[in-house]
């Protein structure tokens, strides 16, 4: 009987010390997340309700805010060019930039998963641009891009082309930063190029006994094998072009003729040179709205053209 | 098709030998071309670097400097104050990747081994911030450290990356934790182990690449970061490289040759530091893989 008791209890008690066992552990991975969860709600969650409420605002920087309701957004799409120019100019930028430097990436990361000799010095040297500080390769390209002693003109003069204004053309300069964009694609080409090396090797040789060439490997299994990581890619660049900020700021101020006026310059100069905090906010909110917008279509459309391993989801 | 299956066996093989090796050419050629072009801006840069004033305005341009004007970098050095702002990038560098490289690691070590309700929920969470657009918290942010009277401090660009260090390098960690075999930390656990010991003496000493690669990433962030010290730095003297490159541009526009020493002072520890450990950098984001 004596022993039978025993039993029960040590069983009783090793459940029982499985439970404090979970919770301790549990207690313990809150507190390891807390800096992130906490940063979450401080960040993240905090200051995307507050610019919504800081958006329906009139809040001069220097003064206090008071609530004007819809004011802010009945200015900016009734009665303000600005605000338009820079939208346009922003998707015009991405509209261009994003699938272009996409499939520069994916052309860089198909060719550095080929079985070549130097692989690593190559995929340094088309990494290496990409960790270059935007200010300073703004400053590079600036010069690059000079229409009297910059290396571009330099170049078209040698096969007798004709100058060009580039960034101080109001028709080249979205073109031109879009160039400067495809000199940065490394860290997508490197994200790729992690997607490359996952695809089953058994998947090419099929292609191959069945006679197919490298076309045919490109096509039906290195893409839709990839989907996954193009849409990761493309969601990220998306966001990413819709937010460019430092080139224009530092290359072209906006100009010439508000050219290369981008949206979050126009926000820069709203919020921290106008000191308008209401109206910024404002700014602020259409764009995360645009992007969430955005994000949810190429989600959406995902279904129809990313393939899953392992079935349909 | 109809070609290849009609020839003999013999030959076909042969040709797939000699496509392949024609293959291998073009990949060889293109990736050539393709450094060229990568690297033809960076060329420009140096060469414009060491040029005098006089023949940096020559056209068309000469690509080989004569005379060697290395006093571009003196120069440079001594009309803006370099020193001091790359002192202050470090004060901002050092903390902010010590912070991202511990709470980062932590929260991922949470969510690679840790068994608890809300898991990945919470996981989930963090994640939606990898979308989120910087644009809709600068403002409120900025208005929060403007009335903490933070504004002009080294504050506001540190103290974020105590919190989380962002959920890229939260993922990268718990992808690459999730390769170390969980008998090992049990073992430690048997040994009596609490889970900060885990990871401490088990799980990062395996991690090093990774941890690398988010310290460098972080460095990297902060080196190059330009909205961020644009907007809370107000005062010369406590301006970071790229906020002092920027004002070097207002101040030389037409010193091109000075502009240039400068943009490479700034750009040559992102690539020297690039260079020295991209071994871990490449390779621990293509062999942690990006695999859910």
């Amino acid at each position: 009987m004596a022993t039978f008791d025993l039993r029960t209890l040590g069983a009783k008690t090793s459940s029982g010390g499985l439970t404090t066992q979970r919770r301790r552990e549990a207690m313990w991975a809150w507190l390891c997340v807390a800096p992130a969860v906490l940063g979450f709600a401080l960040l993240s969650v905090g200051p995307i309700v507050a610019s919504f409420l800081i958006s329906f605002t009139d809040w001069p920087i220097v003064s206090t805010p008071h609530w004007v309701g819809l004011d802010n957004y009945r200015q900016m799409f009734t009665s303000d060019p600005l605000f338009w120019q820079s939208l346009k100019v922003s998707f015009i930028y991405s509209l261009g930039s994003v699938p272009l430097d996409m499939l520069f990436a994916f052309a860089l990361a198909v060719l550095l998963n080929q079985k070549i000799r130097g692989l690593p010095i190559f995929r340094t040297i088309f990494y290496l641009p990409s960790i270059i500080p935007y200010i300073a390769s703004s400053v590079l390209f600036m010069w690059f891009f000079n229409p009297d002693f910059g290396l571009l003109n330099a170049i078209l003069g040698v096969f007798g082309l004709p100058k060009l204004q580039w960034i101080y053309s109001t028709t080249l300069v979205i073109p031109s930063l879009i160039l400067m964009s495809m000199w940065g694609v490394g860290g997508m080409m490197i994200i790729f190029l992690a997607g490359l090396q996952g695809v089953p090797r058994h998947l090419y040789e099929a292609v191959e006994v069945d006679g197919g060439n490298a076309w045919h490997k490109l096509w039906h299994v290195t893409v839709p094998m990839l989907t996954p990581v193009i849409l990761f890619n493309l969601v990220l660049s998306i966001i990413g072009a819709l937010q460019t900020f430092t080139q224009a700021y530092v290359m072209t101020q906006g100009g010439p003729d508000n050219a290369s006026l981008f949206y979050v310059l126009y926000l820069y100069r709203t919020a921290f040179q106008e000191g308008q905090m209401g109206y910024a906010s404002a700014l602020a909110w259409v764009l995360f709205v645009i992007i969430v917008v955005l994000s949810v279509l190429v989600f959406r459309s995902s279904g129809r053209w990313v393939y899953y391993e392992g079935g349909e989801k | 098709m109809a070609t290849i299956s009609g020839s003999g066996t013999a030959s076909r093989r042969m040709g797939a030998a000699a496509r392949r090796r024609l293959g291998q050419g073009i990949a060889y050629a293109l990736c050539i071309l393709g450094s060229i072009i990568m690297l033809i801006p960076l060329a420009w840069l140096v060469r414009s670097s060491v040029m005098t004033l006089g023949q940096i305005f020559i056209f068309p341009p000469q690509w080989i400097p004569d005379p060697l004007a290395l006093s571009n970098y003196p120069d440079a050095f001594t009309t803006v104050p370099f020193l001091l702002y790359f002192k202050n990038t470090m004060t901002i560098l050092m903390p902010a990747v010590v912070g991202t490289v511990v709470t980062s690691s932590l929260a991922a070590f949470a969510f690679a081994r840790l068994r608890w309700r809300g898991r990945d929920l919470v996981f989930g969470f963090l994640m939606t911030t990898l979308m989120l657009p910087y644009v809709v918290t600068l403002i409120p942010t900025f208005l929060v450290w403007s009335h903490l009277g933070l504004v002009n401090t080294f504050v506001p660009l540190i103290l974020p990356a105590w919190f989380g260090g962002g959920i890229f390098n939260i993922f990268l960690l718990r992808q690459f934790f999730r390769t170390i075999p969980r008998e090992l930390d049990e073992s430690a656990v048997i040994d009596g182990a609490n889970p900060i010991q885990v990871l401490w003496y088990i799980i990062a000493p395996l991690s090093r690449p990774a941890l690398i690669t988010v310290a460098i990433f972080s460095a990297l962030a902060v080196w190059n970061d330009f909205l961020g010290p644009l907007i809370y730095l107000n005062d010369s003297n406590k301006f970071t490289l790229a906020l002092g490159l920027n004002s070097f541009v207002g101040l030389y526009s037409s010193q091109w040759q000075l502009l240039m020493a400068a943009s490479t002072m700034v750009l040559a520890p992102a690539v020297v530091v690039f260079l020295i450990a991209q071994r871990y950098f490449v390779e621990g984001i293509t062999l942690t893989g990006m695999k859910g």
